[in-house]
This record gives C-alpha cells, sequence and structure tokens, in this order.
C-alpha cells in the first residue's frame, strides 16, 4: 500500500522542466483548480521555480515600460498637412 | 490620460488639434505593431499613414463600442496583415514543441542542474534602460512573426488576451502558447543580459 501511495505522489508531482512550462497559463488564470494546486504546491517547494516565476513577472512588467520609438517633428507636421489634404479632399 | 468620447467628438467634427493629439498618443505603438507584420520600417510608415486616412474617412462610423485604442489597432492590424501578404518577411518557423527553457539546464528527472539566478532588485529599471530596451526591441524581431505579434499586443500595449485572439483570429489556447514562447525567449535573452554585470 505504501509503494502505491508514494507512486501517486511523484505521479502528481510537477518537474521543474514541466512547471516553467506553466507560467503564461497560472498568470492568465488559465489553469484548472488541480492545476493551480499543484503549481503552487511545487512553488512552495522550489526556490528556484519561485525564482522563475518571478523573473517572468519582472520581464512583462518591464515590456510594459518599453517606450515605443517617439515620432519626429518632421513626421508630425506631414501628418497635419496630410490630414488638411484629407480634409479639404472631403 | 485623454477621455475617448471627447475625442471622438472632436474628431467627427474635424478639429485637427484632436487628430494630432491621437497622433500623439497612438503613432508610435501602432509603428512597432506594424511593424511585427510586414518586411521594413518603410512598409510599416505606410501602413501606419493608411491607417491615420481610415481613422478621418470612417470616424464617423465609431461606435464606441470598443475603447478607440482596440479600434486603431484593429484597423492597423488588418492594413498590416495585407501588406504583409503582399511583401514577406523573412522568419524563422515557429516550433510547436519549443521549450521555455534550454532542456540542458535539467536533470534527467527534469529537475533545475543550472537553475535561474536570483534577478536583483533594480531589474525592472535595468530592462527598461535605454541600452538594454533597444536590445530587447532587436531581440523582439528574432522572434517567428506570431510570437513577436502576441507579445506586442499583449506584453507591450497591454491588450486583453480576448483581444488579440479576435484580432488575429487564433484561439486563446494557440494565444497562450505564443505569447509564452515569445516571453520565455525574452526572458532568457535578459538573464544572459543582466548575468553581464
Amino acid at each position: 500500500m505504501r509503494r502505491r501511495d508514494t507512486r501517486d505522489r511523484a505521479r502528481e508531482q510537477l518537474a521543474c522542466r514541466q512547471a516553467v512550462e506553466l507560467v503564461t497559463d497560472y498568470l492568465d488564470g488559465a489553469l484548472s483548480a488541480d492545476e493551480r494546486a499543484r503549481f503552487e504546491a511545487h512553488l512552495a517547494g522550489c526556490p528556484h521555480c519561485t525564482e522563475y516565476l518571478r523573473e517572468m513577472r519582472i520581464t512583462i512588467a518591464a515590456l510594459g515600460r518599453v517606450e515605443p520609438e517617439g515620432l519626429s517633428p518632421a513626421a508630425r507636421d506631414d501628418l497635419v498637412a496630410l490630414y488638411r489634404s484629407w480634409r479639404s479632399a472631403g | 490620460m485623454v477621455d475617448d468620447s471627447d475625442l471622438v467628438a472632436r474628431l467627427q467634427a474635424g478639429d485637427e488639434q484632436a487628430f494630432v493629439t491621437l497622433v500623439d498618443l497612438y503613432h508610435a505603438p501602432l509603428l512597432r505593431l506594424a511593424s511585427t507584420f510586414v518586411p521594413s520600417r518603410a512598409v510599416a510608415e505606410e501602413v501606419v499613414q493608411d491607417t491615420w486616412l481610415g481613422v478621418v474617412r470612417g470616424i464617423h462610423r465609431f461606435e464606441g463600442r470598443s475603447s478607440l485604442k482596440t479600434w486603431l489597432f484593429r484597423i492597423v492590424v488588418n492594413r498590416a496583415r495585407t501588406a504583409g501578404v503582399r511583401e514577406r518577411r523573412e522568419t524563422p518557423t515557429d516550433r510547436p514543441d519549443e521549450p521555455a527553457v534550454p532542456p540542458e539546464r535539467f536533470n534527467a528527472a527534469g529537475g533545475w542542474t543550472s537553475p535561474p539566478a536570483p534577478w536583483s532588485d533594480d531589474a525592472e529599471d535595468r530592462i527598461v534602460a535605454r541600452q538594454t530596451a533597444a536590445k530587447v526591441s532587436r531581440h523582439l524581431n528574432l522572434l517567428p512573426d506570431r510570437q513577436r505579434q502576441v507579445v506586442v499586443m499583449r506584453d507591450f500595449e497591454g491588450l486583453a488576451a480576448p483581444e488579440v485572439c479576435t484580432l488575429l483570429g487564433i484561439t486563446e489556447a494557440n494565444q497562450r502558447v505564443l505569447l509564452h514562447r515569445g516571453r520565455s525567449r525574452l526572458r532568457n535573452m535578459l538573464e544572459r543580459e543582466l548575468g553581464k554585470g
């Protein structure tokens, strides 16, 4: 009995290699309740995957702060000129 | 924050200053998004200019059922996709089995052998700083098309998952797979950058 119990638990446990594949699903709330519980149980016992999740969160937050290249004043003037021509063309 | 309905009313009335406000807010993000579909900056600029023409012509039809930003993104994506079919970019293909982390960093049982080194508390600011941000943008161009489009929409522009699915005509599951691979690649690249000290 005891041996079977251990094997079941082993199957339920996530390997780190699998855990890192679940990060986006986890952050998007797309895991089932079971998967989510297993993922969080893995994190609770694994500092490396906890750090990995933290780095993914930092990456995502940083990407949201990367500004696109700005509009040059000349390009802006060109667009305003185009706007006037479009307006007058009806 | 500019109020959508006020801006829309002014655009519909032909207020040039409202158009300038819109251009200041969205030209750069639209250009970045268009660039993920077409081979060159020049084509992306044409696409965005064409988008502005579409906006000027179509603003009277805008009913506010989506946000102005979503509406603009829909126009630019439609135009960029058409232009992208005409002028294909050379891009790496998307591998469906691509792992988030190189497999050699795990042992046979799937545990870390080369775990991620902890990032410093100022890591986010270091990534956003100009030099690293430029490297992020360059690295972004190495991603397969769909990955890059999804990462730009979700993580750079902050669009919600359902909006991205509608814009690209893909399922939520597919969208998450693409996002996951794209993000993971960028994290791996940032890990190498931040590790340089």
